[in-house]
């Protein structure tokens, strides 16, 4: 199991490095020091509400990845911040629907930033998800333990 | 008896169903031993003579416990008939089902429809692949060695002739294919596969991902595992029961997954049809059939309590453990919630707070004197007497004015506003006792075993002639159970000419049992065992007649709609 982990994200850590093949435009890799978890610079390329705004995403990969999703986050800190977007809350966790029940072996690292660039890049309308407040209170900071709802894929 | 079940007209199509699963199960044992086929029968319907009683009570429901195996006749003859009827084989035809909740004659319609679309929503593609290849290709030599298709354009993608019977032949991948998910380099065509979509994957990864779904996610219908693609992965891949499958190229999930890939096809079944309910018990894996309880409007007048093979009773409306008839599902639910949400709240009130005698705001006294003024209206009273400050002068720190009238009249008030606390309190004290007494029956149980044996030791008396102490305390547990949902039965009836009635039956019940309780509590001794085994079988036989009425007079009163609650009760709305 393990193995499978592994030799897969040696993989992509050598395309998102640019060793193998090239990264996809706007995002860059920030650290990987260990298969566990990595962190990504995104950018939202072309127009949007996000223009020139910089965003970091962290991974974390269990053992039974990519077979089981992996967790993603919006990176807060004093650096980044999270998006402002229907999708986000304010604590960085994202609500999309490939990241739960839509999730397939087959996805990987990049197209999961590529997933979260468009969802970006065609929001409408810069605004919290309904109920943030409340829900950055009690969440949990491990977003596989959050029930999301997929209920709009407008955006 | 028989009338108020057919009563049931708006049993839709599950009364159908019932039938055709009652008769199928028939039918099944018939076939399964096809000598002898007369004496087959014969022994058949005495059994069910056995089993059914001859005279069912007003108060009892037909049902009948299935074992697991049943249930898998049972889907078996459906998805078979339903082979037949839509023309498509047998693992379509399950997974067609499953899709459409087991629900037989809506999918049957929308197949008549648009069978394709069926099929697609469902994810069964048993239609040739979209992409066509050059021809249709002849199946891959099955050397093991690497058959490069260089001709197709699709190198990544796989060929193979689709045949929805055959076995699927391993798909062909380039050398130098490595599994888009683990990035492993297998040997074609050893340790790939590809569902009809012909999205290859090493078999590795397709176990894991198999049996991760069905252990940890608890899925009976999965799809591929490609983003977005829809195609399920056929019961017979799971279970390893391809035709003809290649040792090589195939998934082989081991047994404990594929065990409880079945027991979910089993409980998604039993969970479809709501003339079957699981045995709540934990470990048991009897299924109950009840066709009488099985809409929501008959359990309005039913108490469906049933008896699973290995001896679980339960009720088959609510799937409460236990027994609690005579009061019907909704209104035991509602009682049972109340007695979680308040009664300790309501103990507890009742005894640490008095209300303000003026705004009957409740009142906790945590310390200080007497001299109460209450937060919300100011009113100055006497914790002791309840009777108003000013006329307490200087007697500051004792209260000595029980008698006066004032504090009397304040007192009465109080006790009339706390009468629905104490109301409450009322029966939910003695629900409670008899639940206690039911707790202790184990120790009762032993208790008479015990005694039992003295008598036996001390008397002329023998083993069998022993057993009445037994059956009495069977009776009384019953009774016990009986009486328990009675309280809860009389805090929700409005008052009524019936209700006293209904509290007749009760009291002349509790008596009974009290009485035989007393009885079995006495000591043994030689002299008088003979006669005190004669009171206590005859007391034995009485109490069982009270039940009997009890649970009668309840049933029919549901039946006729004698019953008026004294609280707005909407249970059939969900």
């Amino acid at each position: 199991m393990a193995m499978m982990s592994t030799k897969r994200l040696q993989k992509e850590l050598a395309e998102l490095n640019g060793v193998k093949g090239t990264p996809p435009t706007g995002i860059s890799l920030l650290s990987a020091d260990n298969l566990a978890s990595w962190r990504l610079e995104l950018q939202v390329l072309g127009e949007s509400l996000y223009q020139g705004e910089t965003f970091a995403v962290e991974f974390r990969f269990g053992s039974r990845y990519p077979i089981e999703s992996p967790a993603v986050v919006f990176v807060v800190n004093d650096k980044y911040k999270a998006p402002v977007h229907p999708h986000v809350y304010s604590n960085g966790l994202i609500c999309a629907s490939i990241l739960g029940n839509e999730w397939s072996p087959v996805l990987s690292v990049s197209a999961v930033c590529l997933t979260l660039q468009s969802m970006l890049a065609s929001c409408k309308e810069k605004k919290l998800p309904d109920g943030n407040d409340a829900f950055v209170k009690t969440a949990p900071l491990d977003p596989k333990k959050v029930r999301f709802v997929y209920d709009d894929d407008t955006v | 008896m028989s009338d108020y079940m057919s009563e049931e007209s708006d049993g839709e199509y599950y009364y159908d169903d019932d039938e055709v699963m009652g008769s199928d199960r028939a039918e099944d044992e018939d076939t399964e031993e096809s000598e002898g086929e007369e004496a087959d029968y014969g022994s058949m319907e005495m059994s069910v003579t056995a089993l059914s009683k001859p005279k069912k009570k007003v108060y009892e429901v037909d049902y009948e416990c299935l074992a697991t195996s049943d249930i898998d006749k049972s889907m078996a003859k459906e998805a078979e008939l339903l082979c037949s009827m839509l023309g498509v084989d047998i693992s379509t035809s399950y997974q067609l089902l499953r899709f459409m909740n087991w629900n037989k004659e809506k999918l049957i319609d929308k197949f008549m429809e648009d069978p394709d679309a069926v099929k697609e929503k469902a994810g069964i593609a048993d239609t040739p692949p979209k992409f066509t290849l050059p021809s249709v290709a002849p199946p891959p030599a099955p050397a093991p060695a690497p058959v490069a298709s260089s001709s197709s354009s699709n190198s990544r993608r796989t060929t193979r002739s689709s045949n929805k019977t055959a076995a699927p032949p391993p798909p062909v991948v380039d050398e130098g294919w490595s599994c888009p998910i683990c990035c492993c380099e297998p040997e074609p065509p050893t340790g790939v596969m590809a569902l009809e979509c012909n999205h290859a994957f090493c078999t590795d990864c397709w176990q894991t991902y198999l049996t991760g779904k069905i252990r940890e996610e608890g899925e009976h219908s999965i799809r591929c595992m490609e983003s977005g693609c829809n195609d399920l992965v056929s019961d017979t891949v799971i279970l390893g029961t391809v035709p003809d499958a290649p040792k090589e190229g195939s998934v082989v999930l081991d047994d404990e997954t594929k065990d409880k890939f079945k027991e979910l096809l089993v409980r998604f079944f039993v969970q479809c049809n709501s003339a079957l309910r699981f045995c709540p018990a934990p470990g048991c894996d009897y299924t109950v059939q009840c066709a009488a309880a099985s809409t929501k409007s008959s359990l309005e007048t039913t108490v469906p309590t049933v008896r699973c093979t290995n001896g679980h009773s339960f009720c088959f409306g609510c799937g409460e453990e236990g027994d609690h008839r005579p009061l019907i599902c909704t209104i035991a639910k509602l009682w049972l919630k109340k007695c979680q949400d308040d009664s300790e709240t309501a103990n507890w009130i009742k005894t640490n707070t008095k209300e303000c005698p003026k705004c009957h705001s409740t009142i906790e006294k945590n310390g200080g004197c007497n001299h109460m003024t209450c937060k919300k209206c100011k009113n100055e009273f006497c914790w002791v007497c309840m009777g108003p400050w000013s006329e307490h002068g200087n007697a500051w720190y004792s209260c000595n004015r029980y008698e006066e009238k004032e504090g009397v009249d304040a007192r009465d008030a109080q006790s009339k506003s706390r009468a629905s606390l104490e109301r409450y309190l009322h029966y939910y004290n003695r629900w409670a006792n008899h639940e206690q007494s039911a707790r202790l029956s184990l120790d009762l149980y032993a208790k008479t075993e015990k005694k039992m044996q003295e008598m036996q030791e001390t008397s002329e008396l023998t083993w069998i002639q022993v057993q009445f102490a037994k059956k009495a305390v069977d009776e009384v547990i019953k009774c016990r159970m009986t009486l328990k949902w009675t309280y809860a039965m009389g805090y929700y009836l409005e008052k009524s000419n019936q209700k006293e009635l209904f509290e007749d039956n009760q009291r002349d019940l509790e008596k009974a049992v009290e009485a035989l309780s007393e009885l079995l509590e006495r000591p043994i001794e030689p002299e008088t065992v003979a006669s005190l085994r004669q009171q206590i079988t005859d007391k034995t036989v009485y109490v069982l007649k009270r039940n009997e009425v009890m649970l009668e007079d309840t049933a029919n009163g549901f039946l006729e709609g004698r019953w008026a609650w004294n609280t707005s009760i909407s249970p059939f709305i969900e």
